[in-house]
């Protein structure tokens, strides 16, 4: 009893890894920038198919499309800052709701007419497939590859942005702009390179997601709403938050669906619902 | 100077003004009219309009008035869908009363679910409206025994119109039928909007920390706005279900809220006819585009809501009513 | 008074305008399907083996020219798909409705059928009440308790399987599945170990699957809509050790679709399936398809949705010829009832009496044949009908 608690635990925490994931960048974007970047799925689904392109076409190693997912979802979104999202920083919320989901609509029929509707199987270096044994109990490979990916991402984040100059370049850019420009902070650089961040970081989550949940064009409207679910939840911008959220609803999901199995749609939704009423501004947030 | 008194009486008459059916908008309506006669297969699609104009428009009055961005409307709109389908299943057809049950049932659940609104904003405000119309959604599937689960509800019967107009397979009694529903609305909403308590919300929208300090009960302001609005989503999903004699878990859908808010930023916010023009524009531009190219007409429309974006920032009516100011000078 | 000469006289010519476009020499077929959407691929598929039946046998029939017209439901949805019917009938004038990926979509467009006296193709919608709902109505697919009901009592008669447990997808088709297997196993003395239903959301199998493992039963029964699931269910089975020998694995055909069967890998073996086509049963008529399809879509193989929509094409085809280009729903229906032929997916009937299949059901194990996996015909259950037809549901 003990063991199958224990592989229930497992498995939601790491499938709350992916989720946080795919979340975290756009906890950057929105929280730091306050741009509502729904399109940040569609940055997802990018990194899906360059990996499958990498891996399938390429035959490079899945390992190595990882670090192209992210920098092709970044440079590309890059682009689109540079050009398109820039004009909206002061455009209003809905503005940006509206241009960034015509986006998803575009990029979503981009993905079937370039890629087709079918799902895209990739396949895995075979350390990643099978279960690693562990006290008599059967773990996930894959998952357990997933859950430090995590770790290590949250890592590199807070300290990133806690301890770096540049870190405390983008908290300043946020807190005040023309404070930060008149410092000599170049504002416009910095907003870049915190989008590329967070849209690089939807890239690798997309690829990440492959084996977990799949690929097809529809992915970038499908996990939206989980995406944004982990973001309030965890409060906006805090990355600590993101982390926590995502591993309450990855375990709260998937133990709901073990031990009251007729209640297992509901779980998110009712826990999201009871965190933000109780608190609004999430479990870390600060506003 | 004037006294306190006679500045009320301003303030009324300035009401009044606003209030009054300008020539642009009765022009609109006869024009709505135009479909029976230029258009007749065309009507089906005319009616669907109509009711998801119906639906933009009870989210403009929270949305666009009050300032209550919600992605969980569609709670409201298939609550009325389904209410309507069992009422009839349940051996009473009459659409008219039909309506009215309906909307009064969705208004009720709307004023259980005001009491959670009005506490939050902001970001839990919309991810709470949305996990509302996630769970509603749910909830409807889970109870297969009474709503069909997704094959949709089975054996809804409607009786004509009056008793006299059938729902006929070319959809003028459907178009006809949606239309009145929609211009009851509109007209309804209208007096909300240039009353004295419409000005209240757009007080709310504008500046909250500022309603308590003038002493309104801004709460239960949002509160009634918010069951009014649910009644009204609820008799758009009720007018869906009459005249197509289907209802299917589709209409609960987070797509079918997140599309109503699409449209209405598209025509424009807080402007009620923005709401009919965003849908009417959306859906005629995804019935065309759909025609070219039923696979990846979505492109198109993403195309389309990005230049709006960009260039009519305050949505299509917005831009339009911009444009005619300044030729007017 | 002159609002409704004028709108009777647009009526007028409406309908004077349809029946023209009737009395010309083209037969209307409107094809209502997700295009677009998640379900996209499965009307993407159909759609292929609609064009590759067209490409094949030309595009004239009985001296008529054929012509398709597409509508996009984007999704299960009723109400578009009733508009789109309507659109089809008194806009384009069409003869035919046809197509039908989704349930909801021909349970919309029945009425319509109806009212509009239009003969209507259910191409691959599994609901088995459809083809109730209108005598205009005929089905080239199958039903979901024809395929299960065959299927639990084959599991316990032929695989001697005696309990089991089940888990199928929180939807309609999903409890459809789970009813009629258990039907068949139960009537034919096995045993229902447990059953749990998995919600539509993402593809995380992780919980169910230990509470299948923790009843550890014999067999475990599965349903799950193809794309994202299977493969992911797959992998969540093989990681709890929940693969055959171990544990006997059934499932409707979805679970191992081509591409479920590639990302699971070796794991996949042994899984057993039912399903009305299978692309890899050795027979002439099906490896000409099979090979005609894949040079027609770039090697992309076909699936029971390509079968439906070819085998719904030939249906109006042949039914035409009978009906000498009489394009009425009265005779092509009656042209169609007890028509049989060699489909791709072998010998399949409409059924006099119910306008649905009557075809054979095939087991199928994954297996390995010259190194790569695929779904083997390991038994046929012939002539199999929809069970729950005449019975009131």
């Amino acid at each position: 009893m003990i063991g199958n608690l224990a592989i229930v635990l497992f498995d939601g925490l790491a499938f709350g890894m992916l989720l946080f994931v795919l979340s975290v960048g756009l906890s950057v974007t929105l929280g730091l920038m306050n741009f509502v970047n729904l399109a940040h799925g569609a940055f997802a689904m990018l990194g899906g198919y360059v990996t499958v392109l990498v891996t399938r076409e390429l035959g490079l190693p899945f390992l190595w499309s990882l670090p192209a997912a992210f920098i092709v979802a970044a440079l590309v979104s890059v682009g689109f800052e540079r050009t398109l999202f820039r004009r909206l920083y002061r455009a209003g919320e809905l503005n940006q709701v509206l241009f960034t989901i015509g986006l998803v609509f575009a990029a979503s029929a981009a993905a079937a007419y370039v890629f087709g509707t079918a799902q895209q199987p990739i396949q895995l270096p075979q350390f990643l497939r099978g279960v690693t044994e562990f006290a008599g109990l059967r773990f996930g490979s894959y998952r357990i590859f997933l859950i430090i990916i995590a770790l290590v991402i949250t890592g590199l984040l807070v300290l990133g942005l806690e301890y770096t100059r540049f870190g405390a370049q983008i908290r300043a850019a946020v807190d005040n702009q023309r404070a930060a420009q008149g410092l000599g902070i170049d504002v416009d650089t910095v907003f870049a390179v915190t989008f590329a961040l967070g849209s690089g970081l939807a890239g690798l989550g997309g690829a990440l997601a492959i084996e977990m949940v799949g690929l097809d064009p529809s992915f970038g409207f499908h996990y939206l709403v989980y995406m944004m679910i982990v973001v309030s939840v965890g409060g906006l911008g805090s990355i600590a938050g993101s982390f926590v959220a995502a591993s309450l609803l990855g375990i709260a999901d998937v133990a709901g669906k073990y031990f009251v199995p007729d209640l297992g749609a509901f779980m998110i939704y009712l826990i999201m619902i009871a965190v933000l009423f109780l608190r609004p501004q999430g479990l870390f947030g600060k506003r | 100077m004037t006294t306190p008194a006679s500045s009320t009486a301003d303030n009324h008459a300035w009401l009044r003004r606003q209030a009054r059916w300008s020539p642009y908008e009765l022009a609109f309506w006869l024009a709505v009219l135009i479909p029976f006669w230029v258009f007749p297969t065309y009507l089906t699609l005319a009616s669907q309009i109509a009711i998801t104009a119906l639906f933009a428009v009870s989210v403009d009055l929270v949305l666009g008035y009050a300032g209550i961005v919600t992605l969980g409307h569609a709670m409201f709109f298939g609550l009325g869908a389904y209410a309507a389908g069992l009422l009839t299943k349940a051996g009473w057809g009459e659409p008219l009363s039909g309506l009215v049950l309906s909307g009064l049932l969705t208004a009720l659940v709307g004023l259980l679910v005001s009491f959670m609104i009005v506490r939050v904003q902001h970001l839990a405000l919309l991810m709470i409206t949305l996990g509302l119309g996630l769970l509603t959604a749910e909830l409807a599937n889970s109870l297969g025994w009474l709503t069909g689960g997704t094959d949709g509800l089975q054996g809804v019967d409607v009786w004509p119109v009056f008793n006299h107009f059938e729902f006929d397979l070319w959809g003028y009694t459907a178009y006809a039928y949606a239309l009145a529903a929609l211009f009851v609305g509109v007209a309804a909403a209208r007096r909300i909007v240039h009353s004295s308590f419409g000005l209240s919300l757009r007080g709310v929208r504008e500046n909250l920390n500022r309603m308590p300090a003038i002493g309104s009960p801004w709460r239960r302001h949002l509160q009634i706005v918010y069951t009014i609005s649910a009644g009204m989503a609820g008799i758009a999903g009720a007018v869906l279900t009459h005249t197509t004699e289907t209802v299917s878990l589709d209409s609960l859908s987070f797509q079918r809220s997140a599309d109503v808010v699409v449209m209405l930023i598209l025509g424009g916010t807080g402007r009620l006819y923005g709401a009919i023009l965003g849908a009417a524009i959306f859906m005629i531009a995804r019935d065309q585009l759909s025609d070219m190219n039923p696979q990846y007409w979505y492109f198109w429309i993403g195309l389309l809501l990005m230049l709006v974006v960009l260039f009519m920032p305050k949505g299509i009516l917005g831009g339009l009513s911009g444009l005619l100011r300044r030729l007017g000078g | 008074m002159i609002a409704r000469i004028a709108a009777a006289l647009t009526l007028g010519v409406g309908l004077a305008f349809s029946a023209q476009a009737n009395a010309q020499d083209t037969v209307k077929i409107g094809l209502i399907m997700a295009y677009s959407g998640p379900f996209a691929d499965t009307a993407n598929q159909m759609q292929a083996g609609i064009d590759l039946y067209i490409a094949q046998h030309g595009d004239e029939v009985a001296g008529k020219k054929i012509e398709i017209i597409k509508k996009d439901t984007g999704g299960p949805k009723a109400d578009e798909a009733k508009r789109l019917a309507q659109e089809l009938v008194v806009r384009d004038g069409v003869d035919i409705l046809a197509g039908f990926t989704l349930t909801p979509e021909a349970l919309g467009a029945a009425g319509v059928a109806d009212q509009g006296k239009k003969f209507m193709v259910v191409m691959n919608a599994a609901t088995s009440i459809i083809t109730e709902k209108s005598p205009n109505i005929v089905r080239t697919s199958m039903t979901i308790p024809q395929l299960n009901t065959a299927f639990g009592k084959w599991a316990f008669e032929k695989a001697g399987v005696k309990q089991a447990y089940t888990l199928v997808a929180d939807y309609a088709p999903g409890h459809d599945a789970e009813k009629s297997f258990a039907k068949g196993f139960t009537d034919a003395g096995g045993k229902i170990v447990g059953a749990d239903t998995s919600p539509m959301g993402p593809p995380d199998f992780s919980a169910f699957v230990q509470r299948i493992k923790d009843a550890s039963p014999e067999a475990v029964f599965v349903f799950i809509p193809g794309g994202a699931q299977p493969p992911a269910l797959g992998k969540a089975l093989a990681q709890r050790g929940l693969t055959p020998p171990d544990v006997k694995l059934l499932a409707q055909g979805e679970l191992t679709f081509p591409e479920a069967i590639e990302s699971m890998g070796d794991t996949a073996k042994g899984i057993i399936t039912t399903f009305n086509y299978t692309m890899e049963r050795d027979d002439p008529t099906n490896n000409a398809f099979v090979k005609a399809y894949r040079e027609a879509n770039g090697g992309r193989s076909p699936d029971i949705y390509s079968v439906g929509g070819y085998d719904g094409m030939h249906l109006i085809y042949e039914a035409l010829k009978k009906t000498g280009g009489d394009t009425s729903a009265e005779a092509l229906v009656e042209a169609s009832k007890g028509m049989s032929w060699e489909s791709p997916r072998g010998k399949m009937t409409i059924d006099p009496e119910t306008r649905d299949v009557i075809q054979s059901v095939y087991i199928r194990e994954v297996k390995e044949v010259d190194g790569k996996l695929q779904n083997v015909v390991i038994d046929e259950i012939p002539e199999v009908k929809d069970p729950l037809h005449g019975m009131a549901n």
